[in-house]
């Protein structure tokens, strides 16, 4: 193996039916439930995966809903906001976390 | 790969035939004023290839004789043909329905523009080209100004009242893909381009079709430049949907080409892969009976037209109402 992630990969993913397949069932049931048109849009909800597939920085997510955000209709320009939502998030988060370092400072000095 | 005329057969299609024609698709030449990345034709400025008189006479005489209701005229760009409006005057005497399917930016080149009141007079069905409500897209697609240009023409059209709410002045909008991807859902794009067309330039239409990208002539370049041609044909192969075989546009369409050659489809046309061998080749020897029932060329490429919801010239193939 001369790298982690291969793109073929994600072809593979049904794999994980091998073992446990009622699990992977269960989850591909509520998986596809999820995705489907609700209260959202499913354009609406490729681009929220969008956000997310780059939160958790998953190659195989960012790669399969950078399609799904183009096959509903998606743009380049809606997709970038997407992704500063999500770094915007992580950014805020890393950010909000200061206060628990002032929190801890306050306490351990004079 | 499983052959596409065996998977027909397995889904008991061993004689996959036409159920009519009731549309007769002329294709007019494959010269255009564009020169689309996409072009199954591989069309554009330079290509010779026009529909002569005689041919487009046999054209008219076999709509005057057959009482096919819809001619479909496409190219190239159609209107680029010098006896355009000889075809479309005739065919709307006869009381034949006629669709143009125009790139929009072509009814704005010179000694063009008479075309706009000229539609209008004829009644004439438009099928416009828009890959997308966005310039960089549109203008990457079609080339540079393309987008500006189909604004301005949509907007004209829309002055004479071809689009409008309650207009029996058909426009509709043609969307395929700007790379190496499938279209969306024909209903959710056509709600997200009529609300972002109204919105953003004040423009409107009545339906809006979706096509997939056939992976031949120039975007099977693209493919195979961008190494996606193995990921898109597999794709196309997994996403087979036996429910789109019965409403395949081949069973009800017949494909003129410039030369008077007949095809099962413009897609066949551009390959060059005649009707069955025995059937009628030429539009001169047009013999209704015959080809409403002809047996019809099944090759590997047909995958483009039955994947998802399918692929036709009238867009979708199944997945709701419009």
């Amino acid at each position: 193996m001369s790298h982690y992630y291969d793109e073929k990969d994600l072809e593979k993913f049904q794999e994980m039916g091998k073992y446990r397949a009622d699990l992977f069932d269960n989850f591909m049931n509520y998986y596809q439930g999820v995705m489907a048109a609700g209260a959202l849009t499913v354009r609406e909800k490729a681009l929220i995966a969008l956000a997310v597939a780059h939160t958790v920085q998953c190659p195989y997510c960012i790669d399969a809903y950078t399609r799904v955000s183009l096959e509903n209709g998606s743009n380049l320009e809606e997709m970038t906001e997407a992704v500063h939502v999500a770094a915007a998030i992580r950014g805020g988060a890393a950010l909000v976390h200061g206060v628990q370092m002032h929190n801890v400072a306050a306490k351990i000095t004079m | 790969m499983v052959p596409f005329a065996r998977q027909l057969e397995s889904l008991g299609y061993a004689d996959f035939r036409a159920l009519e024609v009731s549309t007769l698709q002329v294709n007019l030449g494959w010269r255009c004023n564009q020169a689309c990345k996409h072009c199954h034709l591989q069309a554009g400025p330079e290509r010779p290839e026009q529909m002569a008189l005689s041919t487009i006479q046999e054209i008219l005489r076999v709509a005057a004789g057959c009482s096919i209701p819809v001619v479909d005229l496409t190219g190239g760009a159609p209107e680029l043909n010098p006896h355009f409006e000889y075809l479309v005057e005739s065919l709307h005497r006869l009381g034949v329905h006629v669709r143009c399917r125009s790139n929009l930016t072509v009814l704005l080149e010179p000694g063009k523009e008479h075309l706009f009141d000229f539609f209008r007079e004829h009644r004439v069905e438009l099928i416009c080209s828009l890959p997308y409500y966005q310039q960089d897209l549109v203008d990457r697609v079609r080339g540079p100004g393309a987008f500006q240009k189909s604004l301005e023409a949509l907007r004209r059209l829309n002055r004479l009242g071809y689009g409008c709410e309650g207009s029996d002045l058909e426009l509709h909008l043609m969307y395929n893909p700007g790379g190496a991807f499938f279209p969306p859902e024909q209903k959710p794009l056509e709600d997200l381009f009529r609300r972002e067309l109204a919105q953003r330039h004040d423009i409107h239409f009545h339906h809006l079709y979706t096509l997939l990208n056939m992976p031949i002539g120039r975007f099977q370049d693209y493919l195979r430049k961008s190494s996606n041609y193995e990921g898109y044909m597999g794709k196309l192969l997994a996403s087979f949907n036996p429910d789109t075989v019965s409403g395949l546009m081949c069973r009800s369409l017949i494909s003129v080409a410039w030369d008077g050659c007949l095809f099962d489809c413009d897609f066949h046309q551009a390959l060059n892969l005649s009707l069955i061998p025995g059937l009628p080749q030429t539009i001169g020897e047009f013999d209704l009976q015959t080809l409403a029932t002809r047996p019809i060329r099944l090759e590997d490429h047909c995958y483009g037209c039955t994947a998802g919801s399918g692929s036709s010239c009238g867009g979708r193939i199944v997945g709701g109402e419009l």
